[in-house]
């Protein structure tokens, strides 16, 4: 009975920490507290019990997770335009976005190293703006969405190869 | 025998340790020594018993070769050490091709106190006259006019590097009737990936000694500007996760936000009187040229096109803005009169033109050229509309001027780094000053101190 208890009230609160932890962009600290909460429930958690009660939110946690793993929009040189193969992708998160309305999402707009600094930041937010006004085409209210470019700042790939290039023109949809 | 040679090792060890600890930009000159003039700097004799730690000839001889308009001759190929100028034998120095000499002493007068003196001697006046003597209504008097310049001041010893840097101002403008900016500083932005802190502002030198870090942060640091009193930089900081545009008091260290506007705070760019800024914000949906009144936070809208337009730029006057729309389909040079607001065209040759900036007398405009995919500086004559590419590197971006309007300073690849480069307005003298460890970007050259 008492341990019943315990675990509904785990139940409860593994939830809200794993969507503390999603929606925040960045700190580690968040990550943190989100293993060790986990390593808690195995060590005290039935988890044959627990696994139904838990599903709704465990199958957002894995959709983000999904999401997370595609989240990332390549572009042409000095392009912003949408190419036909991100579509799919784009559709998935709108429609996840549309499901769970309170999760926000900041669309990161990056461009390769070519050109200036200056022009490549105003590149950036053009990629990044064609895929928030993407995902309100397909519904996703405007106040889920957040742009910031960051240029040529953040390559992933810093080669200065035709394929390097490609890898850092690219927009990423952070949860 | 050979505890002479181990002396003279360990001198040369203890004299090098300091310079190899600081240096982290090292210039190597790619192109354009052979045009140079010759010149000689002689060692600076020393009486006193503490000696400096800083060579004022090898700093002196070091600006002038890096100008790319001097060609110092080295001490091996000197056909004499003449005490003072009196000893000179000018026949063998222009022997040598040496059109001047820079001779001085330094006099210990205190604790870490010194008078250093020097002058500049004029070789071809001095071996032209017999004996540089001549006749003055009917006296035969001693000639000066072979001594261009000689000076005398009382520094300290941490002033040395400092004065050899005002040492070759002197000597420079003497010698071309431009004035020399040797006295000036760089900021850059300075990325090591691995650090804890990758992103670094900092502010050197214009040889890169003294590097100084003025703030260190986990995401991206851009465009840093200089105050025209070199006192303050504007630059952009993406530490909030969104850009933001800062002045920060390079002295107090103090900070202050002045664009904080959702979307892009962009390419801050110092008014010439020192009260606005230049700058892009995107508030509006797409990026458009601003101007921000530092003290009254009052703004006021330059463009407006749904094009992307960025990279202001005054003319040196204050009256205008170049600046960089893709209006026209790709991106080029535009200039805006503030008056007026009067737009033209100013670049149609290349794929691309970007970054303009004006040269200090307004004539020329630098910027970075696209042609067959590749990215360099050049430069356009206003009147004529000659563009001239001054460049051969690889990827070049960010450049800025020298004050005096002799040199450009951008970023480019070296191997697989970003690194500075020089490059002479006249495109014949190229340098590059590689980094140790790290990406260097945005260099900014500062003004006149």
């Amino acid at each position: 009975m008492n341990l019943n208890k315990v675990v509904k009230a785990l139940l409860v609160a593994v939830p809200v920490m794993t969507l503390a932890a999603c929606s925040s962009t960045s700190s580690t600290s968040a990550d943190d507290a989100n293993t060790s909460q986990a390593q808690q429930v195995t060590e005290t958690v039935q988890v044959e019990t627990a696994e139904p009660v838990m599903s709704p939110a465990e199958q957002m946690r894995q959709k983000l997770e999904a999401l997370r793993q595609e989240n990332t929009i390549y572009f042409d040189f000095d392009r912003a335009t949408i190419r036909p193969e991100f579509v799919e992708v784009l559709e998935a998160h709108a429609s996840f976005l549309r499901a769970n309305p309170s999760v926000r999402v900041t669309i990161e707009g990056h461009s390769d190293e070519r050109g200036t600094p200056e022009y490549n930041i105003a590149l950036g937010e053009r990629r990044a703006q064609a895929v928030a006004s993407y995902l309100q085409n397909l519904g996703v209210s405007a106040g889920q969405l957040s742009t910031v470019s960051y240029g040529e700042e953040k390559p992933v790939d810093r080669s200065r190869t035709e394929t390097g290039f490609a890898k850092n023109r690219r927009a990423v949809l952070v949860y | 025998m050979m505890i002479n040679l181990l002396k003279k090792t360990l001198i040369l060890t203890i004299l090098l340790l300091p310079v190899m600890a600081r240096a982290s930009l090292e210039i190597v000159i790619t192109e354009g020594i052979d045009s140079a003039r010759p010149v000689a700097i002689l060692p600076f004799s020393f009486n006193g018993t503490t000696r400096p730690t800083e060579n004022l000839a090898e700093i002196v001889a070091a600006d002038l070769m890096r100008s790319g308009k001097f060609s110092p001759l080295s001490r091996i190929k000197m056909p004499q050490q003449p005490a003072n100028s009196k000893e000179i034998n000018f026949a063998a120095w222009a022997r040598e091709g040496v059109e001047a000499i820079v001779m001085g002493q330094i006099n210990e007068i205190g604790i870490d106190r010194y008078t250093v003196s020097f002058e500049l001697i004029d070789v071809l006046k001095g071996n032209s006259g017999p004996n540089s003597q001549m006749l003055n209504a009917g006296k035969l008097v001693t000639s000066n006019e072979h001594l261009l310049d000689s000076r005398e001041t009382t520094i300290n010893g941490n002033q040395f590097r400092q004065y050899a840097h005002r040492i070759s101002d002197i000597v420079y403008e003497k010698l071309t009737g431009e004035r020399g900016a040797f006295l000036t500083k760089i900021a850059y932005v300075l990325v090591r990936p691995a650090n804890e802190f990758p992103y670094q502002l900092v502010v050197a030198d214009y040889d890169g000694v003294n590097e100084q870090i003025l703030l260190r942060s986990k995401e991206p640091l851009m465009s840093p500007s200089w105050s025209p009193d070199g006192t303050k930089l504007a630059y952009v900081t993406f530490e909030r996760r969104q850009a933001q545009v800062f002045i920060q008091d390079i002295y107090s260290g103090r900070r202050t936000v002045v664009s904080s506007y959702p979307g892009i705070n962009g390419a801050p760019v110092w008014s010439p009187d020192g009260e606005s800024l230049a700058l892009v914000l995107s508030k509006d949906g797409n990026p458009e040229i601003y101007t921000l009144n530092i003290a009254t936070k009052a703004l006021r809208r330059i463009t407006s096109h749904r094009a992307i337009d960025t990279e202001p730029n005054w003319s040196p006057d204050g009256k205008e803005l170049v600046f960089s729309s893709d209006r026209g389909g790709n991106p080029q040079l535009y200039s805006v009169n503030l008056t007026t607001d009067t737009t033209r065209r100013l670049t149609f040759e290349g794929e691309m033109n970007l970054a303009g900036a004006y040269t200090p007398d307004g004539n020329t405009i630098v910027m970075v050229n696209r042609t067959q995919g590749q990215y360099h500086i050049a430069k356009m004559d206003r009147q004529s509309r000659y563009l001239q590419v001054l460049t051969k590197t690889n990827l070049d971006e960010s450049p800025s001027i020298a004050p005096n309007g002799s040199m450009i300073i951008y970023s480019t690849m070296h191997g697989s780094s970003q690194v500075l480069a020089l490059v002479s307005m006249d495109g014949r003298f190229k340098a590059r000053l590689p980094a140790i460890d790290g990406q260097v970007k945005s260099p900014a050259w500062s003004p006149f101190l």
